[in-house]
């Protein structure tokens, strides 16, 4: 896979922060999953927390803390590494990053699409958000563009696959657009295969036309 | 009492790492209870500082706690200190309390091998050294930078939050963490 388009800076220290929210800390969970040298940045930046962690004073335990914990210890079962590394290679053979995997069931083809309009369809991620950002499957056919809009707050898109170009440049599966209010974008599908597409806003879109607006509160963009 | 904590001082970051690799390879209580009550207390910290009340800190402490025994199998020495290792499990289990969802997390696949011994011995003493300028750096950061790392590793605000708390815009905040985080990564580039 041949990534050109990585996370932004912030964004990967709000990622290793748990700073940022769900629904955009999945986005980045995905790229980061697909991209080795986005993996080697965002160790980075939790090391920050490490060693913030370690520098941090002592709090009083409760005084039995560890006595409870060894007593819990006696009762574990030697679990994990044969459930982890089937889970990984299920996740290479259907083509959806892992994390996402805990929110669809099975391949991208099985997804209950809802259309906004023809050629551009959606699907909801029960991801929560704070400020009435939204956390979402877009697909949209070639030769289609998702309607022109700008953001109050932050938006990340990753291709999953297809791919798309805009403003900003031409992504491809893996490639991820961390945009912020200053940018005011319109993908277009630009290949002969829909473009399927995870997104995720941390505020609500404005969309710059009035077609836009009028969909907006139907779809919950 | 008194012999454990002097005998914690004398650790470095990179020896605790030595231990939880031991701990990956063989669970020895022995080893468990020495991480225990150099990390304990200072995990509570982090989550008493994320804004939680004493007994959800307490409980989430003792969880994370757990889970670094559960996990242990799991961590990769060459990847991550200790303490990055058992930040990540004290993040997630907060995050997971306070959201009440699971926070996504990355898996690596498989094109990251497994890196050779020798390279993980070399990685380790890099590590070390590592450590000790990162928090040095973290110190020398100007006041507005470290104002935005610690905003968002120890209160967990995001940008908008932070933005609207110290009230700068959007695209301020994001540079200053940018700024910041590039000066404390220069340390891994040039050791700098």
């Amino acid at each position: 896979m041949n990534i050109k388009h990585h996370l932004d800076e912030a964004s990967l220290v709000s990622y290793a922060a748990g700073s940022i929210s769900q629904s955009m800390a999945l986005v980045a969970a995905c790229h980061i999953s697909m991209c080795p040298k986005c993996q080697k940045r965002v160790s980075e930046s939790e090391s920050i927390g490490g060693i913030l962690l370690e520098s941090l004073n002592e709090s009083e335990i409760a005084e039995d803390a560890l006595e409870q914990v060894m007593a819990c210890l006696d009762n574990e079962p030697e679990t994990g590494i044969v459930a982890a590394q089937m889970n990984q290679k299920s996740s290479v053979d259907l083509g959806v990053p892992q994390p996402l995997q805990d929110y669809i069931s099975g391949s991208l083809e099985n997804i209950p699409w809802k259309r906004i309009v023809p050629g551009v369809y959606y699907h909801d991620l029960p991801l929560k958000s704070e400020r009435g950002g939204v956390s979402k499957l877009l697909k949209i056919a070639p030769g289609k563009s998702m309607l022109p809009h700008t953001h109050d707050g932050n938006e990340l898109t990753l291709v999953l696959k297809g791919s798309f170009s805009d403003e900003v440049g031409r992504f491809t599966a893996g490639d991820i657009a961390d945009l912020d209010s200053e940018i005011e974008h319109q993908p277009l599908v630009d290949s002969d295969e829909d473009c399927i597409c995870l997104i995720a806003t941390d505020a609500p879109l404005k969309f710059s036309t009035l077609f836009g607006r009028i969909v907006q509160p139907m779809t919950g963009f | 009492m008194d012999n454990v904590v002097v005998m914690n001082q004398q650790f470095s970051s990179s020896d605790w790492s030595d231990m939880l690799h031991q701990l990956s390879v063989e669970k020895d209580k022995t080893l468990y209870v020495q991480l225990f009550r150099y990390f304990a207390p200072r995990v509570k910290s982090y989550i008493t500082r994320l804004g939680l009340v004493e007994s959800a800190a307490e409980e989430l402490t003792q969880e994370t706690m757990l889970s670094v025994w559960r996990k242990a199998h799991m961590y990769n020495r060459s990847k991550a200190a200790a303490s990055t290792w058992i930040f990540t499990l004290a993040r997630n289990h907060s995050i997971d309390w306070m959201r009440k969802q699971k926070y996504p997390v990355y898996s690596i696949d498989e094109w990251n091998e497994e890196p050779e011994e020798s390279e993980t011995q070399a990685h380790s003493g890099e590590q070390l050294v590592t450590a000790d300028r990162m928090e040095k750096a973290i110190k020398k950061l100007p006041e507005s930078q470290a104002q935005v790392i610690y905003m968002s590793f120890f209160e967990g605000r995001s940008h908008s939050d932070i933005s609207e708390r110290i009230g700068i815009p959007l695209g301020s905040v994001k540079s200053r963490i940018r700024l910041a985080s590039e000066k404390l990564k220069m340390i891994w580039r040039d050791g700098a």
